[in-house]
């Protein structure tokens, strides 16, 4: 996507290639002002604890091992969290995937009366912020007897304004002519959105799921009211709940840091394109 | 669920009721509704919802741990609210922390973005460094920062010493904690605005840049005259949702600061959560929270209102 032209069209003389020269330098050492905080949390983890209170700034180690990893995953409900983070995660994608994307393609093909009215509530619902309202929702999903429960967490997530634009902006560019055929073959609404449109936009359906996967995964302060049982939290709340009680056991803490974040970055390294396209292409319109 | 409503009956066009164009209508009205119908639900209880129940509740002293609305007290607990020297010093904390950290959000994103446009390999590399800590969960973000920044032991502590700078107590002061906890936002969202203006960036046609060179323009004068009026709407847009985003501060402060030392870094959102939910007190804090939320949606509306013009004259 980067290599559209042959030469750098800002490359027109020796000054703006110098500047060139400039940039690789000044990025080149923000790149690892960035990547020194993880690469020393991944040096400290895997250094035993007592050299760390020996030389706690040293980078180097003579035994590094991965014994505070196994500590952790002994020590802690680690991999409890792991599959109720993954588990609440995948809920949220597959409901948000299949809801979101039905009102998008009704909004976007279906000429409905009352579709304008529904399509400007649904954007004023871009205009609130959800986070901030996390106390009347408690009370709701209180009332609702949801607390310490998957779903308490899943279903709020479900009511994504931004999901259901991203699916309706695809589902528009749909030709019509399309839509007209398969009316005319005798296919339902439901058939013509399950079985037509619905393949034809697998990219909506990445960015949408992927974005819904780490803002589930990610998500920390609604979690932390509505799982207060240790064996339903999830990777952020349970990991902080743990946080004060390795004291100096730097290691520990470090792996548990990693361990945190290790299958967001292998989410993100396989779906690399997809985020960023995602976020560039439903951030800008 | 409703799918499966949707998939039997929607005649396409039956012969015998009169009019077939009319039958056509009211089915795609019909399936217009149903394929609508979960997502508004949804949309009502878990939205709209507690936008409407947080207005009643702020107008009555419900508490958190009974069921029900409680008594009503009118406007008191908006009087409270109002008068309540906490409550503006929490509110102060969020500004402060929204000022500390949209103006380098946006120009170290919007540099790096410019940077990495002129460089030809290794973008994808700087890309994938920026964006990284982004995907992380905050609890890991916190937890090395917070050793980063231990005194004493910590690594930043320690090369400050090292250049003959004696350390700050990073977390113990409520000056360094707003800093620390800034300076961790930075370098675990940039990636966020980065993407958005390399995005952004490469909507500009080459053929722009190529007739500029022709005409002899600086690098300067490239960089003032177009870059950046054609980026202007991703600058809107960055700095808007930035804005917004740091105005919703709540779970780093938390994890490193808890909001001290004492309640000296308390962001608003912690007011709310150690008054509705520490001290029971949901009906104070649901006030709070209304209180809170119409200073972010007129900034949301601001930004609405910001989008459309850049968008027309954009398209002009």
């Amino acid at each position: 996507m980067t290599t559209n032209a042959p030469a750098n069209a800002l490359d027109y003389n020796a000054r703006s290639r110098a500047f060139k020269i400039f940039s690789a330098i000044v990025l080149a050492i923000f790149a690892i002002i960035w990547i020194i905080p993880l690469v020393f949390a991944l040096d400290t983890s895997l250094k035993p604890e007592g050299e760390i209170a020996a030389h706690p700034t040293s980078w180097w180690s003579s035994h590094f091992s991965f014994h505070a990893y196994t500590e952790v995953v002994k020590g802690t409900p680690i991999m409890t969290w792991y599959l109720n983070s993954l588990i609440i995660a995948v809920l949220t994608v597959i409901i948000t995937l299949v809801v979101c994307s039905m009102i998008g393609f009704a909004l976007a093909q279906t000429r409905f009366s009352g579709r304008i009215t529904v399509f400007g509530f649904v954007l004023a619902g871009l205009l609130i912020p959800g986070s901030i309202l996390v106390l009347p929702l408690y009370q709701i999903v209180h009332e609702m007897h949801l607390l310490n429960t998957y779903w308490a967490m899943a279903l709020p997530a479900v009511s994504a304004p931004v999901a259901v634009f991203i699916f309706e902006s695809f589902f528009s560019g749909l030709p019509r002519e399309l839509i007209e055929a398969a009316r005319i073959d005798g296919a339902s609404w439901f058939g013509i959105y399950w079985r037509v449109c619905l393949p034809l936009c697998r990219p909506a359906m990445a960015a949408v799921a992927i974005f819904t996967f780490v803002g589930s995964w990610n998500n920390f302060l609604w979690p932390l009211l509505c799982m207060s049982n240790v064996d339903q939290m999830t990777i952020p709340v349970g990991m902080a709940t743990v946080a004060g009680g390795f004291g100096i056991l730097y290691a520990q803490v470090m792996a548990t840091a990693v361990l945190g974040a290790l299958p967001l970055f292998v989410v993100f390294l396989l779906f690399q394109r997809h985020i960023v396209q995602g976020i560039a292409g439903t951030g800008i319109k | 669920m409703a799918t499966t409503v949707i998939d039997d009956g929607l005649p396409v066009a039956v012969p015998d009721s009169g009019s077939p164009l009319r039958t056509q209508r009211s089915g795609e009205n019909r399936a217009g509704w149903l394929l609508s119908a979960p997502f508004i639900v949804f949309y009502l209880i878990f939205l709209i919802g507690p936008a409407l129940y947080g207005i009643l509740m702020s107008f009555f002293n419900t508490t958190s741990v009974k069921s029900g609305l409680g008594a009503a007290v009118g406007l008191a607990n908006y009087r409270e609210v109002l008068t309540s020297s906490a409550f503006w010093g929490s509110m102060g904390h969020t500004l402060w922390f929204t000022v500390l950290t949209t103006p380098p959000l946006v120009i170290l994103a919007f540099v790096f973005a410019i940077l990495a446009e002129r460089i030809r390999r290794g973008r994808a590399l700087v890309r994938f460094i920026f964006f990284a800590p982004f995907v992380m969960p905050v609890t890991s973000v916190t937890m090395i920062f917070g050793w980063l920044f231990t005194a004493q032991i910590g690594l930043f502590p320690k090369w400050l010493s090292d250049i003959g700078i004696s350390p700050p107590n990073f977390l113990g002061t409520t000056g360094w904690s707003f800093i620390t906890v800034a300076l961790l936002t930075v370098w675990w969202t940039v990636g966020f605005n980065f993407v958005l203006f390399l995005a952004g960036l490469q909507e500009i046609p080459t053929e722009v840049y190529e007739a500029a060179a022709i005409d002899g323009s600086t690098p300067r004068k490239t960089m003032w005259s177009i870059t950046m009026p054609l980026l202007r709407p991703t600058i809107v847009l960055v700095t808007m949702l930035q804005i917004l985003a740091s105005l919703q501060i709540f779970n780093q402060m938390y994890l490193m600061t808890g909001g001290g030392p004492g309640t000296s870094t308390r962001p608003v959102m912690e007011f709310i959560y150690d008054y509705g939910f520490s001290d029971y007190r949901a009906g104070y804090a649901a006030a709070a929270t209304m209180v809170y939320f119409v200073i972010v949606l007129v900034v949301s509306l601001v930004w609405f209102v910001l989008r459309r013009q850049t968008r027309k004259t954009v398209g002009a």
